[in-house]
C-alpha cells in the first residue's frame, strides 16, 4: 500500500504545470511579470556581456595597436558602460532572486495550507483507507519535490532558456555560418542527454519506490521497537533492513551515476565545441570561406563555452522536474479528494425559556440548547432533548459487506444506553453512524424527532461529546489538551473538569502540574491516565449527549467508580450511549443492548436480562459452558 | 560530531579518494584547454598556420578527452561514495537502535527517529556529495588556473587576489546571518509535521469537538512561520549571485581595461587576453562552487547533529561477560527492589517489593492506574534495571543471564502492542521461526485465536496491514498471546492484554493456560477481577508498593483495596456466587 503512490507514472505533466502556474497568476501576478522581466533583463546582459570581449577586441583593441599615441578615452567609455551594464544585470538578479523567494514561498505556504485546510474536511473513510505515513508524506516529501521545482528548477529553466536564445541571437549577429555550427554541437549535447536522461530517469523512479519500500520498514520496525526487543527479533529486524537498504543503494547509485556523469560529458562536448570552433574558425578564416576576425573567433570561442552551461543546467533540472511533477501530482490528488458531503441546515443554539416557556436564542452559554430550523424565512426552535431513535437502520463500510442489520433502538431523553458483546459485533460502528462519521445505506436515524441529515454536521457533533478508546492528546500542556473540549473554558473549569475524571490529582504530581508540556500523543503518561484527560476533555466540553466508547478500559475499577459518579452527576438529564467490555460499567443502564454480528440480539436493563438468562446473563456470571 | 558519522564511510573510502583523485586529475586537464586555446589563436589563426592549428587542436582534443574520462569516473566514483556512505550510515543507525534498551527507546519518540533515519539521512548524503565533488576540485581548479593565469600574466593575475577575501568575507558573513534562520526554520518544520501527524492520528477527536477551524488556524500559524523564515533566510541568500556577479564583473573590467593597456603596449597578445579572461573565469565560479557548499554544510549540519546524537546513544543496558545460556525453572524473587524509570526523580516508581514466585505458579496483579504493575513485570526480562535492591530468575540474579535467553524463556506480552505487516503465521513465528504449521495452529487454539483465523478465507495466510489495523483489538490480542505462547516460555507475563477480549474467550485462554502450560509460571497483569480470582495468589500494588497477596477469598477478607476494587465490579458479589 505504501509504495503504490510513489511509483505512479506522471499523467498530463502540462495540466499538473498548468495547475501550479495557476497558484502563481492568481495572487502573484504582478511580481511574477517583475521576474520574468528581472530574468530576461539579467540573462541579456550576460550575453552582452560575453560577446563584449569581441567588441573590446575588434573596435577597441586592435585599431588601438596601430596608432602610435593610443587615445583611452574611448575604450574607458565603453568600459564604464559595461560597468553600467553589468550593475543593471546584477541588480535585476537580486530583484529575481529576491521576488522568487516571496513567490515561491508564498504559493508554497498557500499549497500547504489548502492541503491542510482541506484535509481537515474530508470524510473519516479517506483516514481509514490512506496510511498516516502515506498522507504525511504529502507534507514532506511531495511538497520538498514541489519547493525544488517551484523555486530552482523552473525560474532556472527559464533563466537558462532565454540565455541561450540570446546567446543565439548574438552569434547570428555576428556570423551564420559559425552559429550553425554551434547549432549542430548544441544538438549533439541534446541527445546526449536524452540518452542518459532516459536511462537516468528510469532509475529515479526505481530510486524512489526502493526508498519508500525502506522507509515503510523502518517506520513499522522503529513503532515497534519494545515488540522486537521483546522477541529477540533484532538480528532479524536488521536482515530484512539490510536487504532494503542495500536494494536502495543499488538503484541509487545507478540514478545518481547517471546525473554524476551528465556534467563532465557536457563540458567536455562544450571543450570539443570550443576546440572545434577554433579549428573551424580559423580555417575559416584563413580560406576566407567568411570574414572572421580574431575578436568574432575569441568571442565564439567564449559563446560556445557559455553556452554549455544552460544546457546543462536545463538537462539537471529534467529528472528534478520529472520527480516534483509526480509529488505535485500526488499534492493534487489529496486536494481533489471529495470533502464530507453536508446538506444539514439545522442549527444548534444557546437558549432560555421566557417566563411563557417559550424558547428564546441567546449567545451566552446557557447550558439549555435548542435546534434553529429555517424554512422559507420562518425560524422555528425545537428545545435539545437528546431523544436518539434508530429506525430500521443497515450499514456497511462497503457496499458489499453490511455490518449492521436492520437496528432499531431509541434513546429517552436521559437515558443511559449501553452495548455490549463481542468485539466486531458492531457497537462502535452505532456510536459512529449517530455523529455522521458514516452515513448509513438504509433507514432513518432521528435527533429529538429530526433526521440527522438534516443537520448541520459540526453542530450535531457539537451536541455530542465522545470519548475513544484510543485517546488522542495533542502536543501542548495538559491545560490546553482539557481546554479542547472547550476553547473558552477558564482555569477553574478546567480544573474543575480535571476534579471530576480524577485526574486532577495526578495531574498535581507531575512537576508542571497543569501547565505540563505532552508530547508525542502523551506518551509519556500511562495509558489510563490519558483517559482520565480525555474524560476531563469531554467533561468541559460539556454535551446534551455523550458517547463513552471503552472510555474507561484502562482505568481500574476503583478510579473508575470515582469517574462515573462524577459523570452521573454531570450527565444527569442528559443521554450518555456507553461501550465497555467491564459490565459493572454499565450495570446501572437504563437500557442493555447486547449486539453480536452487527444485530441486537437482547435489550433490556441488567435486571430484565440477568432473568432472561441469554447471552448478557452468561457474559455476566461468566456462568457459560466450558466446552 | 563530524568524526562520529565519518566512521561510517568504511568500504567507501576508497571511492570517496578516487572521486577526489579523479577529478584533481579532471581539473588539470582542463586546466591546459584555454592555455592550448590561446596558441590556437595567437600562432595559428595570425599565421595562418593550419598544421599548428591542427597540431595542438588534436593535443587539445586528447586533454579534452582525458578529461572527459576522468570527470566520469569521478563522477560514478562520488555517487557510489556518497550513496555507499548514506547508505551505511543508516545502517549504521538502525543497528544502534536495536541495541536500544526500553529505557533509550523512551528517551526518542518514534518519530523523531525516523525523520532521522529518512529526511537527515538524504541531507547529508546530499552534501557529502557535493563536498566529494568540490572540495579538491575547487581549490585546485582555483590553484591551476591562478598559475596558468600568472604563467600567462602576472602582473594582471596579481590583480584578481584582491577579489578573494572581499568574497571571501561576504560569504562568512551571509552564512553567519544565515545558519540561526535555518535552525530554527527546522525546528518550526518538526512543529508542522507534529501538527500535521496529530490530526490525521487524531481525525475522529477533531472532528467530534468540531475543532478543524482551531486546527487549520494552528497550522496556518506555523505554516505562516516557515515562510517568514523561509523569506528571511533566503532574501539573504539572494544576495549571494549578485554579489559574486559584481565581484566577477569588477574583477572582469579591470581585467579589460588592464588588459587593453597590455596589449596595446605590447606586452600581451590578444589570444593571452582571452584565455586569461577563461581562467579568471574558472577561479570566479570556483568560488562559487565553495560559497555553494558553504551553503549546503549550514543546511546539513542539523541533521549531523541529530544522526550523531542517535550514533552515540549508548544502550542503558548490556550484556553480562560470561552469561549464563540457561533457565532452569520458572521461579522468581525479587529482593528489596526499588525502581525509578528517571534516576532524578524523588518518588520511586517501585519500593521495597520483596516476593517469591514458585515455578508453574499463576499470579494476578491488579492495582490503580499509575500503582507500578506495568514496571513490576518489566524487570523480570529485564526490559528495566532495578535502580536498587535484585531480580532473581531460577535462583540467579537476571544480570548474570545472556538477555536473548531470558527474553525468550520470559515471554512478555506488552500492554501496547504491535503486529507487523506480513501473513497471520509470519507474525507468529516472530515467536519461533522455525515452528511448524502445527505448532502454531497449537498455540492459536491455546490463545484461542484459531477460531477466527480459520473464519477468514486465506486462514493462517492472510495478509495483515501494518500495525495489524485489519483485526480488531481483541483478535490483536491474541495473536499476540499465541506469538508469545510460541516461545515455549518458562515464565509467560501478560500485561493487561486481554483488555479487549470478552470475558468468556478470556477464560478460555486461562483454562487453556493451566491444562496446557501447567509448568510454566503466569504472571497476568489486570484491570479486571474476573481474570485474575482465580490465580494461585493475587498481588495487590498500591502507588509502587505491595498492599497485599494471597488468594480471592484471603484478601477479600483481609485487603481493603481488593475489596473496594472487586465490589466495584461485582456490586456485592452477589451473583457470582450462584
Amino acid at each position: 500500500m505504501k509504495n503504490k503512490a510513489l511509483t505512479q507514472p506522471v499523467e498530463k505533466p502540462f495540466k499538473i504545470l498548468k495547475r501550479i502556474f495557476s497558484y502563481a497568476t492568481e495572487e502573484y501576478k504582478l511580481r511574477l511579470i517583475l521576474v520574468v522581466i528581472s530574468i530576461i533583463i539579467s540573462a541579456g546582459t550576460n550575453a552582452i556581456g560575453i560577446s563584449f570581449t569581441k567588441v573590446l577586441i575588434d573596435d577597441y583593441i586592435a585599431p588601438l595597436v596601430l596608432q602610435e599615441n593610443p587615445d583611452f578615452t574611448n575604450l574607458a567609455r565603453v568600459i564604464g558602460m559595461m560597468a553600467a551594464l553589468y550593475l543593471t544585470g546584477a541588480l535585476f538578479t537580486y530583484i529575481y532572486n529576491r521576488t522568487m523567494v516571496t513567490v515561491a514561498q508564498g504559493i508554497l505556504k498557500d499549497i500547504r495550507d489548502e492541503m491542510f485546510e482541506h484535509m481537515e474536511t474530508l470524510p473519516i473513510r479517506y483516514f481509514d483507507s490512506n496510511a498516516t505515513g502515506d498522507i504525511m508524506s504529502h507534507y514532506t516529501n511531495d511538497t520538498d519535490t514541489l519547493r525544488q521545482m517551484i523555486s530552482q528548477s523552473i525560474p532556472q529553466t527559464f533563466s537558462s532558456s532565454i540565455m541561450i536564445l540570446s546567446i543565439f541571437i548574438a552569434m547570428f549577429i555576428i556570423n551564420v555560418p559559425m552559429t550553425l555550427f554551434v547549432l549542430f554541437m548544441v544538438g549533439i549535447m541534446i541527445f546526449v542527454i536524452r540518452f542518459l536522461g532516459k536511462r537516468s530517469g528510469r532509475y529515479f523512479f526505481i530510486q524512489q519506490s526502493a526508498l519508500g519500500a525502506l522507509n515503510g520498514y523502518i517506520e513499522e520496525m522503529i513503532e515497534g521497537q519494545k515488540v522486537v526487543k521483546v522477541f529477540n527479533h533484532e538480528e532479524e529486524a536488521i536482515i530484512d533492513f539490510d536487504e532494503l537498504n542495500e536494494d536502495l543503494r543499488e538503484n541509487a547509485t545507478k540514478a545518481n551515476t547517471y546525473a554524476n556523469i551528465l556534467m563532465p560529458i557536457m563540458g567536455n562536448i562544450g571543450n570539443f565545441t570550443y576546440l572545434l570552433t577554433a579549428v573551424v574558425g580559423t580555417i575559416f578564416s584563413i580560406t576566407g570561406v567568411t570574414a572572421l576576425t580574431i575578436g568574432s573567433i575569441a568571442s565564439f570561442v567564449q559563446f560556445t563555452k557559455s553556452i554549455t552551461m544552460p544546457v546543462s543546467q536545463i538537462s539537471q533540472q529534467f529528472n528534478a522536474i520529472v520527480l516534483s511533477l509526480a509529488g505535485a501530482q500526488r499534492i493534487f490528488q489529496l486536494l481533489d479528494e471529495k470533502p464530507e458531503q453536508d446538506n444539514g441546515t439545522i442549527e444548534l443554539v444557546n437558549m432560555k425559556k421566557n417566563e411563557e416557556g417559550v424558547i428564546e436564542e441567546v449567545d451566552e452559554r446557557t447550558g439549555h440548547w435548542a435546534w434553529k430550523k429555517t424554512l422559507d424565512n420562518e425560524v422555528n426552535y425545537i428545545g435539545l432533548t437528546g431523544d436518539v431513535r434508530f429506525k430500521e437502520v443497515t450499514f456497511g463500510y462497503n457496499e458489499n459487506k453490511t455490518v449492521l442489520h436492520n437496528i432499531n433502538l431509541f434513546a429517552k431523553p436521559g437515558q443511559k444506553i449501553a452495548f455490549v458483546g463481542a468485539t466486531g459485533a458492531g457497537k462502535t460502528t452505532i456510536t459512529n453512524l449517530i455523529n455522521r462519521f458514516y452515513d448509513i445505506q438504509k433507514g432513518t436515524i432521528t435527533y429529538d424527532g429530526i433526521d440527522i441529515q438534516d443537520i448541520k454536521k459540526s453542530d450535531l457533533r457539537k451536541s455530542l461529546g465522545i470519548v475513544l478508546q484510543d485517546t488522542h492528546l495533542f502536543s501542548g500542556t495538559i491545560k490546553e489538551n482539557i481546554r479542547y473540549g472547550r476553547l473558552d473554558a477558564t482555569d477553574e473549569e478546567v480544573e474543575e473538569a480535571a476534579k471530576l475524571a480524577n485526574a486532577d490529582f495526578f495531574i498535581r504530581q507531575l512537576p508542571k502540574g497543569y501547565d505540563t508540556e505532552l508530547s508525542g500523543d502523551g506518551g509519556s503518561l500511562s495509558q489510563g491516565q490519558r483517559q482520565l484527560l480525555a474524560i476531563a476533555r469531554a467533561a468541559v466540553a460539556n454535551p446534551p449527549v455523550l458517547i463513552l466508547d471503552e472510555a474507561t478500559s484502562s482505568i481500574d475499577t476503583r478510579t473508575e467508580a470515582i469517574v462515573q459518579s462524577g459523570m452521573d452527576a454531570l450527565m444527569e438529564g442528559r443521554t450518555v450511549f456507553v461501550i465497555a467490555h467491564r459490565l459493572s460499567t454499565i450495570r446501572n443502564s437504563d437500557a442493555i443492548m447486547v449486539m453480536d454480528q452487527g444485530r441486537i440480539i437482547e435489550r433490556g436493563d441488567h435486571d430484565d436480562l440477568m432473568n432472561q438468562k441469554g447471552e448478557y446473563y452468561q457474559l455476566y456470571t461468566g456462568a457459560f459452558e466450558m466446552s | 560530531m563530524y568524526r562520529t558519522i565519518v566512521k561510517s564511510l568504511r568500504q567507501y573510502k576508497k571511492p570517496s579518494f578516487l572521486t577526489m583523485l579523479f577529478l584533481a586529475l579532471e581539473v588539470s586537464m582542463e586546466i591546459f584547454i584555454p592555455f592550448l586555446m590561446a596558441k590556437i589563436l595567437d600562432k595559428g589563426l595570425l599565421t595562418k598556420d593550419i598544421q599548428y592549428v591542427l597540431e595542438i587542436g588534436s593535443l587539445m582534443f586528447v586533454i579534452a578527452c582525458l578529461s572527459m574520462l576522468f570527470g566520469v569516473l569521478g563522477g560514478k566514483f562520488s555517487s557510489e561514495a556518497a550513496v555507499g556512505f548514506s547508505a551505511n550510515l543508516r545502517q549504521d543507525i538502525y543497528k544502534n537502535i536495536q541495541t536500544f534498551a526500553f529505557d533509550n527507546i523512551d528517551k526518542y519518540s518514534a518519530s523523531s527517529l525516523i525523520t532521522r533515519l529518512t529526511t537527515d539521512i538524504t541531507n547529508i548524503q546530499m552534501a557529502f556529495q557535493m563536498i566529494l565533488k568540490t572540495i579538491i576540485r575547487a581549490p585546485f581548479m582555483i590553484i591551476f588556473a591562478f598559475i596558468m593565469a600568472g604563467y600567462t600574466n602576472l602582473k594582471l593575475a596579481l590583480n584578481i587576489l584582491i577579489v578573494i577575501p572581499i568574497l571571501g568575507f561576504v560569504l562568512i558573513a551571509l552564512i553567519y546571518k544565515v545558519h540561526p534562520y535555518f535552525i530554527e526554520v527546522f525546528k518550526k518544520y518538526d512543529r508542522l509535521n507534529r501538527t500535521v501527524q496529530e490530526n490525521i492520528n487524531g481525525v475522529r477527536v477533531v472532528k467530534s469537538f468540531v475543532r478543524e477551524e482551531k486546527e487549520i488556524e494552528g497550522f496556518k500559524n506555523d505554516s505562516e512561520d516557515i515562510k517568514q523564515l523561509f523569506m528571511k533566510a533566503e532574501k539573504i541568500i539572494a544576495l549571494n549571485s549578485p554579489i559574486m556577479q559584481i565581484a566577477i564583473y569588477s574583477t572582469l573590467l579591470v581585467v579589460y581595461w588592464v588588459g587593453a593597456k597590455q596589449v596595446v603596449g605590447g606586452s600581451m597578445t590578444t589570444g593571452e587576453l582571452t584565455s586569461f579572461i577563461t581562467y579568471m573565469m574558472q577561479i570566479l565560479s570556483s568560488l562559487m562552487m565553495v560559497s555553494m557548499i558553504f551553503v549546503m554544510i549550514v543546511i546539513s549540519e542539523a541533521s549531523v547533529e541529530r544522526v550523531a546524537e542517535v550514533l552515540n546513544e549508548q544502550a542503558t543496558l548490556t550484556n553480562p561477560k560470561n552469561a549464563v545460556t540457561t533457565i532452569e525453572t520458572g521461579d522468581i524473587e525479587f529482593k528489596n527492589v526499588q525502581f525509578k524509570y528517571n534516576a532524578l526523580s524523588e518518588e520511586a516508581d517501585l519500593r521495597d517489593i520483596n516476593l517469591k514466585i514458585q515455578s508453574g505458579e499463576t499470579i494476578g496483579i491488579i492495582g490503580g492506574t499509575g500503582s507500578g504493575k506495568s514496571s513490576l513485570i518489566q524487570l523480570i526480562p529485564r526490559l528495566y534495571d532495578v535502580t536498587e535492591g535484585e531480580v532473581y530468575v531460577s535462583g540467579r540474579n537476571v544480570k548474570e543471564y545472556d538477555l536473548v535467553t531470558l527474553r525468550d524463556q520470559i515471554a512478555m506480552v506488552l500492554q501496547k502492542n504491535t503486529l507487523f505487516s506480513g501473513t497471520i503465521s509470519e507474525n507468529l513465528r516472530w515467536g519461533d521461526k522455525n515452528a511448524s504449521d502445527e505448532e502454531i495452529k497449537r498455540v492459536a487454539k491455546l490463545a484461542q485465536a484459531d477460531d477466527f483465523v480459520q473464519a477468514f478465507p486465506e486462514g493462517y495466510e492472510t495478509q495483515l496491514d501494518q500495525g495489524g489495523t485489519n483485526v480488531s483489538g481483541g483478535q490483536k490480542q491474541r495473536l499476540t498471546i499465541a506469538r508469545a505462547l510460541l516461545k515455549k516460555p518458562k515464565i509467560l507475563i501478560l500485561d493487561d492484554s486481554t483488555s479487549a477480549v470478552d470475558t468468556k474467550t478470556d477464560a478460555y485462554i486461562r483454562r487453556s493456560f493451566s491444562e496446557e502450560i501447567p509448568n510454566t509460571t503466569k504472571i497476568i497483569v489486570s484491570q479486571r477481577i474476573s481474570s485474575i480470582q482465580d490465580s494461585d495468589r493475587i498481588i495487590v500494588l498500591n502507588e509502587g508498593k505491595i498492599d497485599g497477596i494471597g488468594t480471592h477469598e484471603e484478601l477479600l477478607e483481609n485487603n481493603e483495596i481488593y475489596n473496594e476494587v472487586y465490589n466495584s465490579q461485582v456490586k456485592g458479589g452477589t451473583i457470582i456466587e450462584e
